[in-house]
């Protein structure tokens, strides 16, 4: 008999047998929803950590060095300390690598810190104030909105101006245009000659609009006179990374006097450190989410095989008619594997079904939507549970005696 | 040549440590057209003829031929294609599949001998016509009576156009008028050609054959064939 019929056929029996027995149905099918729903949010978490990653990083580019006085990735307080007593980054060191950098396309030192910012009688706390150069547009992945961004004139001279971050621009300013007022920050006041396109935050947490950009003189003279700077490098080749890391390398020595033989005494940061902790975290979430998931299903199939066991103890005589007539073993074993799996792909649409609304509460702390591919591995998980658990008691089913099934009441 | 040769076959069984003989060393033929009575109180041995006879077990030793084709050394599957060819079943419990209609329960061995469900409809329902069961295709068995339910197993016995009906005690569950009615039913079909074999511990059941085999002990104890009746 051609399979497609008998997969009708096994269809149709399967679907009249759990018609036959909805509650029992229902609840075998819980194990499953339950491990679907788990399979199902720990995708879409996982897969929305990997976009709220992606998108934070991609301010960043692969281009980008970041010198600083600090690793960003620190293994043990001993080591944090140790960074901790290295020299500060001066702007007289900035001034000299970037005389020195021709591997480099932009070069961009900044100071930051944060103070509370107002204008009239409205007042944002905790905003980031970054003291920079006109080099801070091309290496921060930044795009102005409205306005402009600092001239190199004025990243040189003391004209106090300044340029906003989205979400500082929405809280000083309701219903005016923030360009050509003056805010104030700390002692001074500024004039704001632009404001930044939307950059969205870091992991849902650091947001990276809520900031104001000021000329590094400005940022020198009025908050703090010797401030450690971090300097972001923009290398002209992407394809020559290593060796302008290296020569980057060798020019800080210099500026910076280490002597031969000396470990550096500052630190080249890159994207790949954070791509490599975050793969290594997202690993680590995953396995445990797949730890997790997978004891759900396995109870889950368990709970399958169990009834199934029952259901083939109960049709046993329908299992012996079938045979009479001419079913044979693959037909047997196939008609209880299309019931398992269909009562597993049952459980699994309603454990869609519960996931669904789910993912928009987990969209609040990280971008989650149900993907199609989440969906997918859902209903196939749950496929592969069915037939899995489904074919121990369909294989029993299969094999049993026409004369002993038939005497079975 | 026989439709069915049974050559010295035995059917044992292993019962804890000891081995019960059901039959030993039957040797019996059946020719095409035949309507045959299998008799024998219970433990005779009958119910495993029967079962041999059907393809639904195999011998312990010995050589059954069915329609010219070795079938004791044939396995699960191949057993079950010759079933559903060869052979088609009535049981005294009726058996059919209590969730299906009728028509749906005689396409059954339609559908696993893989016909295309257009001609396995109208096949079907020609078999159900033929036993008089037109207007109850789409009942349900337990919306059916007694007889009505033995005529749809009758049904989908002789939908694949079998070699032999097999029925076992056909009219054991049904009241004697309805048994009557079976009976009748079958007489018809012999006539029309069939062969059929009854097994029936009923003596006036198995007077309506033209051929009684009686089983005592796992042996043959009589066959006897009988004057047709007018």
């Amino acid at each position: 008999m051609n399979f497609l019929t008998e997969l009708r056929e096994g269809l149709l029996i399967s679907l009249g047998a759990i018609r036959a027995n909805k509650m029992r149905a229902a609840l075998t099918t819980l194990g499953i929803v339950i491990g679907i729903v788990t399979v199902t949010l720990m995708g879409t978490a996982i897969e929305g950590l990997n976009q709220a990653f992606l998108k934070s990083i991609s301010s960043m580019g692969a281009d980008m060095l970041y010198v600083s006085k600090f690793n960003w990735i620190t293994r043990s307080h001993s080591e944090w300390m140790a960074m901790y007593k290295r020299r500060d980054i001066t702007v007289e060191q900035a001034k000299a690598l970037a005389r020195q950098a021709d591997f480099a396309s932009a070069i961009a030192p900044t100071a930051e810190d944060d103070h509370s910012v107002r204008y009239k009688n409205r007042r944002s706390n905790n905003v980031m104030i970054i003291g920079s150069t006109e080099q801070y547009l091309p290496t921060s992945g930044a795009s102005v909105a409205i306005g402009r961004f600092l001239s190199p004139s004025e990243a040189e001279g003391g004209r106090p101006v300044c340029v906003l971050g989205s979400e500082v621009a929405t809280n000083l300013f309701r219903n005016e245009s923030p360009l050509g007022n003056r805010i104030t920050i700390g002692p001074r006041t500024f004039e704001v000659i632009g404001v930044l396109e939307k950059q969205g935050s870091l992991l849902g947490s650091f947001s990276l609009d809520n900031r104001v950009v000021i000329p590094l003189r400005q940022w020198t003279t009025w908050f703090w006179n010797n401030p450690n700077l971090d300097i972001s490098v923009k290398v002209k080749d992407v394809a020559q990374l290593d060796e302008a890391r290296e020569e980057l390398r060798q020019v800080m020595r210099r500026i910076r006097h280490v002597a031969p033989g000396k470990p550096d005494d500052f630190s080249i940061n890159q994207m790949d450190q954070f791509v490599e902790m975050f793969h290594r975290v997202a690993g680590t979430i995953a396995g445990i989410g797949l730890f997790i998931t997978g004891l759900a299903l396995f109870v889950g199939g368990i709970g399958i095989m169990n009834i199934m066991f029952v259901s083939v103890a109960e049709r046993t005589r329908e299992i012996g008619i079938r045979k009479a007539i001419g079913a044979k073993r693959r037909t047997i074993l196939l008609q209880f594997l299309i019931e398992a799996a269909a009562i597993c792909l049952l459980g699994g649409l309603i454990g869609l079904g519960i996931a669904w609304p789910l993912t928009f509460a987990i969209d609040h702390f990280l971008p989650a939507t149900m993907s199609l591919k989440v969906v997918g591995i859902a209903l196939l998980t749950s496929l592969v549970t069915g037939v899995l658990s489904g074919f121990f008691p369909a294989w029993r089913a299969a094999r049993m005696n026409p004369v002993d099934a038939l005497r079975a009441e | 040549m026989s439709l069915i040769r049974f050559e010295k076959i035995s059917r044992r069984y292993q019962m804890g440590t000891e081995t019960v003989h059901a039959l030993r060393e039957v040797t019996l033929e059946i020719a095409r057209g035949e309507y045959v009575a299998i008799m024998g109180p219970s433990g005779s041995g009958k119910s495993t003829l029967m079962n041999l006879v059907g393809c639904l077990d195999s011998p312990s030793s010995g050589r059954y031929e069915l329609n010219g084709t070795d079938v004791s050394q044939m396995d699960d599957n191949q057993l079950a294609e010759v079933r559903n060819r060869e052979i088609g079943f009535v049981f005294q419990t009726f058996n059919l599949l209590p969730r299906s209609n009728a028509l749906h329960n005689v396409e059954l061995p339609l559908i696993y001998s893989g016909m295309g469900s257009e001609e396995r409809r109208r096949t079907a329902l020609e078999s159900l016509a033929a036993v008089g069961l037109a207007d109850r295709v789409h009942h349900k068995p337990n919306e059916l009576s007694g007889g009505q339910r033995q005529r749809v197993a009758v049904a989908r016995a002789l939908v694949n156009k079998p070699s032999i009906l097999l029925a076992d005690e056909p009219t054991g569950n049904l009241d004697s008028k309805t048994g009557q009615e079976i009976m009748a039913l079958f007489e018809e079909l012999s006539r029309k050609g069939h062969t059929i074999i009854v097994v029936t511990h009923e003596e006036d059941i198995a007077r309506r054959a033209r051929r009684i085999v009686r089983i005592r002990d796992g042996l043959i104890a009589s066959d006897e064939r009988q004057e047709s009746k007018a």
